[in-house]
């Protein structure tokens, strides 16, 4: 189920402050968040923001196709590196 | 022969139906072209007179995006969820479930025919 409008988008708050403080003192630090759930604000276009994947903090360029998708969905928090690596060695051996 | 929008519709079936041919039309929306348009939904295409052709072709043309221009929007917002390097673009570049569902079995839509193991085990007993 979607969020309810009359809430409007969730974002961190701290994240919201500090990036509007940044813009008015013009500058670009990396930010580092948890909140992987935050929505991306127009404000945040820009800035480089750094997302916690379950391990560690992935830079995310915040670009203007963004604004509206969650900060999470540019941290994936899975790495697949496929299936069966022994299955398809023991395979190739047999071939030779 | 009528046409419209590029798609041949089917003489032999009901106009509400045969919009349908169209994409971007489905059931709901072929039935309210015909009320827009006051045609009954019942009547064959092949009975549909020059004129009721070009007002259906109006109403569909002002009203509805299709076809074409649908296809190039759908694949333009999977373009764009590719390009921004989301969750759901990656599952797009994938070809892999985009929703959430689940991929340990089923998900066969998404991806595919099976692939075969087992064939060239099969060539070496022979």
């Amino acid at each position: 189920m979607s969020r309810s409008l009359k809430k409007g988008p969730y974002v961190d708050e701290k994240i919201l402050t500090r990036i509007i403080d940044m813009n008015r003192r013009n500058e670009k630090t990396l930010l580092k968040t948890w909140s992987r759930s935050s929505t991306i604000f127009p404000e945040m276009v820009g800035h480089t923001i750094a997302v916690h994947d379950g391990r560690r903090h992935v830079p995310v360029y915040i670009t203007e196709n963004m604004v509206g998708h969650k900060l999470g969905e540019f941290a994936p928090t899975r790495i697949f590196r496929g299936h069966g690596g022994k299955l398809t060695k023991e395979k190739r051996v047999r071939l030779k | 022969m009528a046409r419209i929008a590029g798609v041949d519709l089917p003489r032999e079936k009901h106009v509400e139906i045969a919009l349908t041919y169209i994409y971007g039309i489905g059931r709901s929306r072929g039935r309210k072209t015909c009320e827009g348009v006051g045609v009954d939904p019942e009547t064959k295409v092949r009975d549909l007179t020059d004129e009721e052709i070009v007002r259906l072709r109006e109403f569909i043309d002002s009203n509805y995006q299709i076809e074409g221009d649908l296809h190039r929007e759908r694949s333009q917002n999977i373009k764009r969820l590719m390009e921004i390097g989301c969750y759901r673009g990656l599952r797009h570049r994938r070809g892999l479930p985009v929703r959430g569902q689940r991929t340990h079995t089923n998900a066969r839509t998404r991806k595919g025919p099976r692939p075969q193991v087992g064939i060239k085990k099969k060539r070496q007993a022979q």
